[in-house]
């Protein structure tokens, strides 16, 4: 990432493929959205691994992150931040599905 | 165990700067490294966000949903903006990497131009929903969007006022050090906004609107 000191045609090549593999992977995002013609519950999780795979491209061909040797500090960095971010999210939506279904029903509309 | 004994390689010239030549380099690598925490840290402030979003998203209190208030033209035109302005962030760090100040200009210019383009779309947006009667306060759904999406805004905002003040700095003092680590600090922040809202778009505007 930061160490990367490319130039020159070899560097635009790679910010190019990135910007045409973004593109086309958000592209397919909006269209899965908006189509009839797919399994419409399996739609979430489609978006979902369309998403992932953008922020795989975006880190790889826009922030450099590899694994090459000398990045191997840079790489644990973000192996531990995607840890936290799993825990906070998966954790919120468990906790707070688990508190909302043994949840007492209220009624709408009455005090 | 076999990571302890990985990392130290990688490690090692980074703490240890030997001659000024070392140094330089090392400076550089230690900027990145610190900076790409600090931007770990945000995304994980993104997370808290994100999760509160999830778990609101269904607490309209009777009022608009997703479905009602999103445009997916809107969205799709400020996705475009904010991955063009990506990409000429990368050729803005090219052309700092081979010292060329007019593609450097260029190249900032143009970031600059569709990130406000961005953030424009996004002010409009807000304000079409406020004048519809969809407000902050109106529901815990529209109070954990408004947060969401206005925390990314303000990030692209801020990113916005530090690419000004960069032109600047390389205006007066040209591709020094300090000024190229800066620069090289100022694209992982970008990059890093585009990152998010690939996260936004897709959990916010695309799956929102599923039916």
């Amino acid at each position: 990432m930061s160490e990367t000191q490319e130039s020159g045609p070899a560097g635009l090549a790679i910010y190019t493929i990135g910007l045409a593999l973004a593109v086309v992977l958000t592209a397919t995002s909006f269209w899965v959205a908006n189509t009839s013609l797919l399994w419409s519950p399996g739609i979430p999780l489609g978006l979902a691994v369309l998403a992932i795979a953008q922020m795989g491209v975006h880190l790889v061909f826009f922030l450099h992150i590899t694994t090459a040797a000398d990045k191997t500090n840079n790489v644990l960095a973000l192996a531990f931040g995607l840890l936290v971010v799993f825990l906070v999210v998966a954790g919120s939506l468990w906790i707070m599905g688990d508190l909302n279904t043994s949840m007492v029903p209220m009624h709408h509309g009455s005090p | 165990m076999n990571i302890a004994v990985e990392i130290r390689p990688a490690a090692l010239p980074a703490v240890l700067p030997i001659t000024s030549e070392t140094a330089a380099a090392s400076k550089r690598i230690v900027a990145g490294y610190g900076f790409w925490l600090f931007l770990l840290s945000d995304i994980i402030m993104f997370a808290a966000l994100f999760a509160a979003y999830a778990v609101l998203a269904g607490a309209t209190a009777g009022g608009p949903g997703g479905a009602e208030l999103f445009s997916q033209t809107n969205v799709a035109i400020e996705t475009a903006c904010l991955l063009a302005s990506s990409y000429t962030c990368g050729l803005m760090s090219l052309a700092v990497n081979s010292r060329r100040r007019v593609a450097f200009y260029v190249a900032a210019v143009v970031t600059l131009a569709l990130g406000a383009a961005f953030l424009a779309l996004e002010i409009r947006e807000f304000a079409d929903m406020i004048a519809r009667g969809a407000t902050p306060q109106s529901s815990a759904f529209l109070s954990a969007f408004f947060t969401l999406v206005g925390c990314h805004g303000l990030h692209v905002a801020i990113g916005l006022v530090w690419l000004i003040v960069m032109m600047a700095q390389v205006a007066v003092k040209r591709f020094r050090a300090s000024v190229v680590r800066r620069l090289l600090c100022f694209s992982l922040f970008w990059h890093a906004l585009d990152i998010i809202w690939v996260a936004l778009f897709t959990v916010v505007y695309l799956m929102g609107v599923l039916p």
